[in-house]
């Protein structure tokens, strides 16, 4: 249960502002997410293989950096934030995340992409943003998502978004019902989760149908047929988002768009600080369709 | 040679007849039933199946180490105070025992005056239930708690605003995840306009409220309720008892100022009895979780935990104190003491085909006692004043069972009660309850 | 509040008033009429109205605006979030742009103009308030319906009017699909009437011989197990 919002800019000259206009977005989400926070950046200029990573506090990031680069025989670079670190790899993503992950099982890689950086932490939304400097940040698009924790655990773990592959991540609002049946349907089938959240099943979801070769439509057509109980999915993608209800449609979503950004959102209330908003087309995603974005334009697809 | 003393029996012994454990007799009545009929079993009430329950706990009283205070002189407060948290106006009882929500519709409005006098008389609340308040309730309850509930059945904001706390209904231990049935003999002209109904029809309920879905948007809803009533009255929230840890702690984080906490013992006025049997989880099984909830999030004691389901007697209500709870609320019980189910009506209990004490057709309107009917003859058979009577004469002993039990173990006032004073005869009671096993240090499912 | 500010007309400014303050303003007049601006999509705004004050809010608004409303006339100038005049008793409300899931659900009277379009479950367990919607509903609209009347100049999203009791449901475009009960009617010219009458309140230009009728075929009014798949 809880907030979702995603902002994908089409004006160039907004770059340098995303993290300062979705960091009001975050703000107005707090009271349906009290319990913990998480945001996932598309940075802008050329790619730059990156592993985000979380491990707990005194974690010698430098150390495993050295270690990653030994055994990848590329460099690594490491920039940390707080509990988080960003990993810079030379090497192959793929590769440089399971070396990494059988040689320092504590580290919980929450992302891997050239574009694609994700941050989460507990507690309230605007603590974990200024935490990570959201407010600073540049990029094309992002999504975040604010948290009040139905059955799991409130960590910053199962915090979202959630990674879902190369430069792809998922959030969630609503309460799967069929999540334990599809874990061990998917663990069965190769997908590691670290967590006990069921949004974090639909991540893995769309992450083995993907990697059995569906397109981001194709997956999302599949979940909406395995997928049991209340969703809306928001997920990052390397050149845009994209938007999913379930077929009943509880829970909340509004997108708006102008000729400068295209906006989700749980309530209309996180769009309104927008720039322009008072020009924008809004309108509520039908349940059951697939919206997506790219740098192509939105279509809509049933 | 034969042996003339013991001549051989005519006929060899036999076994005598054995019926079966798994296809008992009410088993086999029920197969016949709905072979025959074509539709599942519904009737009112809550589990009648045997579970585990306050029964197998026991108070250590004072003794040695613990010094028990002076029965009658030396005060035992039972004074509970519900939704300070957010709300201007918080209920305060005089006895941590309430009535639990009944519609006007399910029960007489005689029923309903009695349950308001008897409440008045004890200095408690009563709850109104499915299909709005009537104006005899308000007149008659001093504190009268009104739920919102998924159907919005007569729901307007006069009577939002005439009410003294608001429970806004996310389900009941009978069915927790069901919506509500009232079958066509109870929708009289009266209860079908309050509810806008056609007369006479079998009226279906939603199960889930029209306009929220999940935490997230029900903490919306409160603040529309909180605005609509300018933050007098407290918010309580209803949940049946099915993941009560997470439920709580959902309806804290929405905003809640007390949470009702409905075991499967709970009563309903109708729904399948598969649906009572076999859903839910038993008022002592669900008591500790909550409470845990409550701590957890630094709220027990701030937002009031009010349990329901099974409670019978003062000892059931100390132990349901014990165990964390600030109030309880009854049901089934309070309908008892207004005279359901009485012997008394015997021969019209078994000339509809039960029996006094096993009388559970509340939906078909045709009770002998006139509690849960819509039928004018039957129910001017309830004397609304004598039966207020009766239920405030048993709400008093209640009270005086629980100070009772509650002076024996030290206490000066009922919510210093504390499950380190129990204990438990079962080990299923000891490890719902989270109390030791009597007269060892083990709690099952704990670390020594 | 002192009681010559219960019959001022004013501008409420909910960047810098809170929703209590605006909302305990609107709730003491008895008559006015006020401008709500920067609503910033908040919810319960002029929610709980009890007298006949006009009040406009000049942007979109978040869930339950309007909620419960008696007497007020409220028009948004804007979209609505969830729950636009939940249990409306009387007055209208109106909104000049979309407005989101179980808009009017649970009315009992009055007027709910929707000139854009509405979502999912729109007039869900309606009770007697009549809904006049400019575009288009979404699905499980008038779900439970028992009184009052849906008016629909556009389309209706799937499953219309399940589980129906006795509103009347008024489409002029397409259904996409009725739900279970729920059956076209013959239009009667008490029905055109009728729908004239509204169509001119809402301010809506349409004519009502464009519109088909729905309503409760009855069959789930009493359980019958040749049913039980209805259930």
């Amino acid at each position: 249960m809880c907030g979702i919002v995603g902002l994908f800019l089409k004006d160039e000259a907004l770059f340098p502002r995303l993290g300062a206009l979705m960091a009001p977005m975050l703000a107005e989400m707090t009271e349906r997410g009290p319990d913990s926070a998480g945001f996932a950046i598309y940075r802008d200029g050329p790619p730059l293989p990156t592993l985000s990573c979380l491990a707990a506090p005194g974690f010698d990031w430098d150390a495993a950096a050295a270690h990653l680069a030994q055994a990848t025989g590329a460099p690594v670079t490491v920039e940390t934030i707080s509990d988080h670190a960003l990993l810079r790899v030379g090497s192959d993503l793929r590769t440089a995340r399971a070396t990494l992950i059988a040689a320092f099982p504590q580290v919980n890689v929450l992302a891997s992409g050239e574009a694609i950086e994700i941050f989460k932490g507990i507690g309230d939304p605007m603590a974990v943003a200024r935490t990570f400097g959201l407010e600073g940040r540049s990029g094309t698009h992002g999504i975040a998502h604010t948290r009040m924790a139905t059955e799991s655990a409130v960590t910053t773990a199962g915090s979202h978004p959630f990674s879902t592959g190369p430069d792809t991540c998922l959030v969630h609002n609503g309460s799967l019902s069929n999540h334990f049946l599809l874990r061990s349907f998917l663990e069965a089938r190769g997908e590691t989760l670290q967590t006990e959240n069921d949004s974090e099943v639909a991540a893995a979801f769309l992450s083995w149908r993907m990697r059995e070769g569906d397109t981001l439509d194709q997956a999302l057509a599949a979940a909406l047929k395995r997928l049991d109980g209340f969703y809306t999915l928001t997920i990052g993608t390397r050149d845009g988002f994209a938007v999913l209800r379930d077929p009943i449609a509880c829970k909340p979503a509004v997108l708006a768009e102008t000729d400068q950004w295209v906006a989700m959102a749980s309530e209309f209330r996180a769009i309104a600080p927008l720039p322009g908003v008072e020009n924008a087309r809004i309108w509520e995603p039908e349940p059951g369709t697939i919206y997506s974005w790219g740098r192509d334009g939105m279509r809509a697809a049933a | 040679m034969t042996d003339q003393s013991n001549p051989p029996p005519k006929a060899p012994p036999r076994t005598v007849p054995v019926k079966s454990a798994t296809f008992d007799d009410v088993t086999l009545s029920e197969i016949r039933r709905a072979a025959a009929t074509g539709i599942y079993d519904i009737r009112g009430g809550g589990a009648k199946r045997h579970l585990p329950h306050f029964d197998d706990l026991l108070f250590l009283g004072a003794s040695m180490s613990r010094y028990p205070l002076e029965g009658y002189r030396e005060k035992c407060g039972t004074e509970v105070v519900i939704g300070a948290r957010h709300a201007k106006n918080p209920i305060i009882l005089k006895t941590p025992i309430t009535i639990a929500g009944m519609s006007f519709g399910s029960l007489s409005a005689q029923a309903k005056e009695a349950l308001g006098r008897g409440a008045n008389a004890a200095g408690t609340s009563t709850t109104t239930g499915d299909g709005g308040m009537t104006p005899e309730e308000r007149e008659h309850s001093n504190l009268l708690v009104y739920q919102l509930l998924p159907s919005r059945y007569g729901m307007n904001p006069d009577d939002l605003r005439k009410a003294d706390a608001i429970e806004v209904v996310v389900g009941q231990g009978a069915k927790p995840g069901g919506g509500g049935m009232l079958l066509g003999q109870k929708i009289s002209e009266r209860v079908a306009k309050m509810r806008t109904l056609p007369e006479g029809i079998d009226q279906r309920s939603a199960c889930r409220h029209p306009d929220w879905t999940g935490p997230d948007d029900l903490e919306i809803k409160i603040q529309e309720l909180r605005e609509i009533t300018g933050w007098r009255v407290p918010i309580y929230i209803k949940v049946g008892a099915s993941r009560p840890y997470y439920d709580v702690a959902l309806a804290v984080k929405a905003g809640a100022d007390a949470v009702v906490l409905d075991g499967m013992q709970g009563g309903t006025a109708a729904t399948q009895n598969v649906f009572i049997e076999h859903v839910g989880i038993p008022t002592l099984a669900a008591i500790r979780p909550a409470v845990q909830a409550l701590k957890d999030l630094g709220m027990h004691r701030t937002v009031q935990l009010i349990v329901s389901g099974g409670i019978r007697n003062g000892a059931d209500v100390a132990k349901a104190l014990a165990l964390g709870a600030d109030a309880v609320s009854i049901g089934t019980a309070a309908l008892v003491a207004l005279g359901d189910n009485d012997p008394v009506w015997e021969d019209e209990y078994r000339a509809l085909g039960t029996t006094a004490g096993a009388y559970d057709d509340w939906h078909e309107g045709n009770d002998p006692a006139g509690i849960t009917t819509q039928n004018p003859a039957l129910a001017a058979r309830l004397d609304p004043v004598a039966a207020g009577r009766r239920l405030a004469n048993y709400l008093n002993v209640m009270t005086l069972e629980l100070q009772t039990i509650a002076r024996a173990c030290g206490k000066s006032h009922v919510l210093n009660l504390e499950p380190e004073d129990l204990v438990a005869l079962t080990v299923e009671a000891a490890a719902m309850a989270g109390v030791p096993l009597a007269g060892t240090s083990w709690i099952p499912g704990r670390p020594d | 509040m002192t009681t010559a500010t219960m019959t001022n007309t004013g501008v409420l400014d909910l960047s810098a008033l809170s929703l209590r303050e605006a909302n305990e303003t609107l709730q003491a007049a008895t008559e006015g009429a006020f401008t709500i601006v920067n609503p910033g999509g908040r919810h319960a705004i002029a929610c709980g109205l009890e007298h006949p004050v006009s009040v406009t809010i000049e942007g979109h608004t978040g869930y339950y605006c309007a909620g419960m409303n008696k007497n007020a006339d409220v028009t948004i100038r804007g979209n609505a979030g969830t729950g636009l005049a939940e249990n409306i008793m009387s007055g209208t409300v109106r909104v000049t742009g979309d407005a989101s899931q179980a808009a009017g659900a649970t009315g009992h009277g009055g007027l709910v103009v929707i000139e854009g379009n509405a979502s999912a479950r729109c007039g869900i367990s309606m009770k007697g308030v009549d809904i006049v919607v400019g575009g288009n509903v979404g699905h499980m609209s008038a779900f439970m319906a028992q009184a009052g009347n849906l008016v629909v100049l556009g389309d209706a999203g799937e499953d219309l009017g399940d589980s129906i009791y006795e509103a009347r449901l008024f489409v002029r475009g397409t259904v996409a699909r009725l739900g279970t009960d729920c059956v076209e009617k013959e239009m009667r010219p008490e029905h055109l009437a009728f729908l004239a009458d509204i169509l001119k309140r809402a301010g809506m230009d349409a004519d009502p011989r464009d519109f088909r009728r729905y309503g409760s075929a009855r069959t789930l009014y009493h359980f019958k197990i040749d049913n039980a798949g209805a259930y």
